[in-house]
């Protein structure tokens, strides 16, 4: 174990909102986490994973429901000096201009003059934005606006920089030039940050750029693995031990939770009852990674990893087609694998009709909600019940947005199977075909 | 102007239920305030005898300086709504106790007929200043303000509360102290929708400042000099000519207004908006590229700044401290239930005395029977002016080289004061000797109806150019184009000009119902004319009563027809 101290520690965190109901949400359970000097580590999950959530309980944005996070020993309260952020989508201050972005951390630092105009021009020329100290973002291209995002925190000479999808809102293109700028810096030790925690759904610009990877659950957010990346840089996708990590990390986030993990929780898929919450996934989706598991060169049986580049899906629209199609029983999902079942290599044979028949059967099969729904509307003499009957019996399970999107997703996969129909004016389910 | 006009804005902010406790709270306290000034100013209204008249006179020479002193009044009372706004509605915002009434008070507020009050706030504010003009002055910004100042509040509310999660992470992240988030993040990301407001404002404004120049309190009329005294004037004495010179004074200071004033600031204020969607073309005006260009614009810009940061730095952020600190919080939530509790009690106790007991029940069920024609006129008219304005507003939007043309003049015309051109109609009436009952009701809707009108050009120009080319090429024409394109297409923007037209007709009811020209008096049965009368005759009871009526027709209105249809609108027939 190396030996460089500690910057950050964060020891038991919990974090949970309250329900309207008074129960509570946990979207964040038993998080523990050490920041060494001299290290990048990356928070990789989906979303939903709660790894945005801790990194807004470390910049002091918002407070943990139990535990402690120290910085340097002391712990947080709000946002510490020494720790600054990158967001995803830039948040520039539209109205001033870049070297007013960038100075407004050493303003309210009430930094005297001339050393604001000295760090800012210096932050400014180490990004790369040299002559662009007059522009307005609205002038600027993304990954431009990024830099200045990258500028503006790096001129308060923190000592650790938070990175919240940093490079997820910019072309391909950018984001790799962003990230390789980012890391020659970081290799040269030209920024002033000692750590770094780097938040992503990107498995690829995880091991590009951390020293260790904490791979992140969803339902509540945990850590599933650590993973430490010794690969030295500057790192090559084609390096056989780096797909070997990637394939590595599939794996670890395509495992069957273990039982002893799972109780108690509302795990997402498997082993459903009605109170699981349902991924908009359309049908449409999901008869389109059907069909291209079905075809050569998988013919039934497609590598995560390489699919996913194939169709050009990051883990964030991948995994939850994947999930539905296990959830459906269209396919298994194991050891970053995506198998097809008989019924799911059936269904990406049929034509619409019989793929309706198909999705029909396993819908009601396997969903507890379609098949409660359905039974409700078959019972009844009217052979209609309104809407808000079943978001009550959701919301003893989940929150008021995660049902109105369960109810969402069902309607529309019941539409598609015509096993149920819905009438979003009067927000009636019924059984009539329209007319 | 197009652009501007695109830009909407919810009328009536988060509030979606029907009522609430803390709307009836509102309601009483606003009415009970009223109520109160009511009762204050019958007392206060003897020294008023002795005020000095100005003399005023028809020559068109003086015309100038009129208009002058009517567009400083005009400045005054934005300013003093400025303030209002970034008090007011921060302090909404920002303390979620506060917000509960606060919010609701603001409402109830937008639906108060303010115009048959002034009477009311002169002797308020002239018993401040006894015998001198300038209490009068101070009348008259307060009645300006209060046409303006409530949807501005609205809508820097709406935008405090509605700051992207990130930016306000970001002022929070690099440690902002609440000072310098309120001038760099808070104000800049609210002005964009502040001066959009504060040009729907000014039209309102502009109808009031020419109100409430010329105003009778019982025996004593209080006269400003001004175009709105002016034309005032020119009634009494019958000049028909006066009339046409006071008009196009108008005309010329609105103009002036829009172009000095409105389209720099909202060219300017685009720097400000926060969605940064491209292809929309950004507002020119020539005013500000010669402002950016001056150097002593650029000194004043300079200060401002310079006066932002340094006060910046003179408040100091105070880090929160480690939460422990419950106990404190459940006492001064006590407090503040007790006074609201206070303040809804006196407000029970003032119409109770103010009102209640100097009205009777006949006298109250009467005043509601005016109420409903009055109602029913300005549904008539909404109808009416929708039956001409949609399908011509469909066809201009439809037409972007026209469209460029008439919206700047719609929007033009709904700034320009309409009871300016009353003289005219109502010269009319009198020549011809039409039934003013109804020949008095178009005057209700001569200035609001251009909401109608501007705000569907604005909807049909919206309509995405595929949707119409899919029309086109389906063969779709005719009534069926109307019911299945044109209508769902334009109803979210109608509904918003509807719900503003209908706001200021009630508004206009108070000066349109009863008018005179020279000693001739032409009166219709309504509401409004209920007030002017009772305003006329100084009975504060009487205003109180009308006044308080009239709020409560409006505000359940609002609850009961256009908010829902509103809504249906919005949620049905968006088109993002």
């Amino acid at each position: 174990m190396s030996s460089a101290p500690i910057l950050l520690k964060c020891t038991d965190l919990r974090k949970a909102f309250p329900k309207p109901d008074g129960g509570e949400l946990l979207v964040l359970d038993g998080m523990n986490l050490e920041l060494e000097e001299g290290q990048i580590v990356g928070l990789l999950g989906r979303s939903g994973s709660g790894k945005s959530t801790l990194l807004r309980l470390i910049a002091g944005l918002a407070e943990p429901s139990a535990g402690r996070i120290s910085y340097l020993g002391q712990p947080i309260f709000g946002p510490a000096a020494g720790i600054a952020m990158v967001f995803q989508s830039f948040a520039l201050f539209p109205w001033l201009t870049v070297y007013e972005n960038v100075a407004i951390g050493l303003e309210a630092q009430r930094m005297p003059k001339a050393e604001i105009r000295k760090r800012s021009l210096a932050a400014i020329d180490l990004i790369g934005l040299d002559g662009f100290e007059s522009a307005y973002p609205r002038e600027l291209s993304g990954g431009m606006r990024q830099r200045v995002g990258f500028a503006r925190a790096l001129v308060v000479h923190p000592n650790i920089l938070l990175m919240d999808e940093p490079f997820s809102a910019l072309d391909v293109l950018t984001a790799e030039t962003l990230r390789t700028d980012f890391l020659d810096l970081w290799s040269e030790g030209r920024m002033p940050i000692k750590g770094v925690i780097l938040v992503t759904h990107n498995i690829e610009e995880a091991i590009l750029m951390c020293d260790r990877i904490l791979v992140f659950g969803s339902n509540p957010g945990r850590i599933l693995s650590e993973i430490k990346v010794g690969l030295p840089q500057p790192r090559n996708r084609l390096d056989p031990s780096f797909r070997e990590l990637v394939e590595r990390i599939y794996v670890e986030m395509t495992a069957r939770p273990t039982g002893t993990a799972a109780v108690g929780r509302q795990e997402r898929f498997p082993g459903l009852g009605i109170g699981s919450i349902l991924p908009q996934v359309s049908p449409n989706s999901q008869a389109g990674l059907l069909e291209a598991v079905a075809a050569p060169p998988f013919n039934g049986n497609a590598d995560l990893p390489k699919i996913g580049s194939d169709l050009q899906m990051e883990i964030d629209e991948l995994f939850p087609v994947a999930e539905t199609l296990q959830m459906m029983r269209f396919a298994e999902l194991e050891g970053g694998d995506l198998k097809l079942t008989d019924d799911g290599k059936a269904f990406a044979q049929a034509d619409l009709d019989e793929r309706k028949r198909i999705f029909m059967r396993h819908l009601l099969a396997y969903v507890p909600l379609a098949a409660h729904i359905r039974r409700v509307l078959d019972e009844r003499a009217s052979h209609s019940a309104r809407k808000s009957r079943f978001v009550d019996e959701l919301e003893d399970f989940m929150s008021e947005a995660d049902a109105e999107n369960t109810l969402r997703a069902v309607v529309q996969w019941g539409r598609y199977a015509e096993a149920f129909a819905y009438n979003d004016a009067n927000e009636i389910f019924n059984l009539e075909n329209p007319t | 102007m197009s652009e501007v006009a695109t830009r909407r804005f919810g009328p009536f902010g988060f509030l979606r239920d029907l009522a609430s406790r803390w709307d009836l709270a509102a309601f009483v306290v606003v009415i009970g305030l009223i109520a109160f000034l009511g009762e204050a100013a019958r007392g206060l209204f003897v020294p008023l005898s002795q005020l000095e008249v100005t003399p005023m006179s028809l020559d068109p020479s003086h015309l100038p300086e009129y208009a002058a002193r009517t567009t400083l009044r005009m400045l005054a009372a934005l300013g003093v709504s400025l303030i209002f706004t970034l008090t007011y509605a921060t302090w909404a915002a920002k303390s979620e106790r506060a917000g509960k009434l606060l919010v609701p008070i603001l409402d109830i507020l937008q639906s108060v007929p303010i115009l048959g009050f002034i009477s009311v706030t002169y002797v308020f504010f002239m018993s401040l200043a006894p015998g001198r003009v300038l209490g009068a002055e101070f009348g008259a910004i307060f009645a300006i303000f209060t046409s303006q100042a409530w949807n501005m509040a609205f809508s820097f509310y709406q935008s405090l509360r509605t700051i992207p999660t990130e930016l306000s992470e970001a002022a929070e992240s690099f440690r902002l102290s609440p000072w310098m988030r309120f001038w760099q993040l808070e104000v800049p990301f609210g002005l964009p929708a502040l001066v959009w407001n504060m040009m729907m404002s000014m039209s309102g404004g502009w109808f009031f400042v020419v109100a409430s120049e010329s105003i009778s309190v019982g025996r004593t009329t209080v006269v400003l000099p001004g175009v709105g005294s002016y034309i005032a004037l020119a009634i009494e004495k019958r000049n028909l000519a006066a009339i046409g010179w006071a008009i196009a004074t108008m005309l010329l200071v609105i103009l002036i207004y829009d172009q000095l004033l409105f389209r720099p600031l909202v060219a300017w204020v685009d720097r400000f908006r926060v969605e940064q969607e491209p292809g929309a073309r950004e507002p020119q005006s020539w005013a500000l590229t010669m402002m950016r260009r001056s150097r002593l614009i650029q000194a004043a810009k300079l200060a401002f700044h310079a006066a932002v940061l340094w006060t910046s730095r003179a408040v100091k952020r105070s880090d929160p401290p480690p939460p422990d600190a419950v106990g404190p919080k459940r006492r001064s939530d006590l407090l503040w239930v007790s006074l609201v509790g206070a303040a809804v009690a006196l407000g029970i106790w003032h119409l109770v005395a103010g009102v209640i007991a100097g009205t009777s029940l006949p006298e109250a069920l009467h005043v509601c029977g005016l109420a409903l024609i009055t109602m029913l006129r300005v549904f008539i008219l909404i109808a009416l002016a929708s039956l001409i304005w949609v399908p011509i507003g469909v066809w201009v939007g439809l037409r972007p080289r026209v469209a460029q043309i008439v919206q700047p003049v719609a929007q033009f015309m709904a700034a320009f004061p309409a009871n300016l051109l009353f003289p005219i109609a109502i010269y009319g009436i009198v020549v011809w000797r039409l039934k003013p009952d109804i020949w008095l009701s178009p005057l209700m809707i001569l200035g609001t109806q251009w909401y109608i009108l501007f705000n569907v050009i604005a909807g049909a120009a919206a309509l995405p150019a595929e949707l119409r080319y899919a029309t086109a090429s389906f063969g779709i024409k005719g009534w069926l184009w109307w019911r299945k394109v044109a209508l769902p297409g334009v109803l979210p923007y109608y509904v918003t000009g509807a719900i503003t037209a209908s706001g200021g007709s009630w508004n206009a009811a108070q000066v349109a119902e009863l008018v005179t020209w020279g000693h001739t008096k032409v009166e219709a049965k309504g509401l409004g004319s209920y007030i002017a009368n009772a305003a006329t005759a100084g009975s504060f009871h009487r205003i109180v009563l009308g006044v308080g009526i009239m709020s409560l027709f409006v505000v359940a209105l609002n609850r009961l027809f256009w908010r829902p249809l509103y809504y249906y609108a919005e949620r049905k027939y968006r088109l993002t």
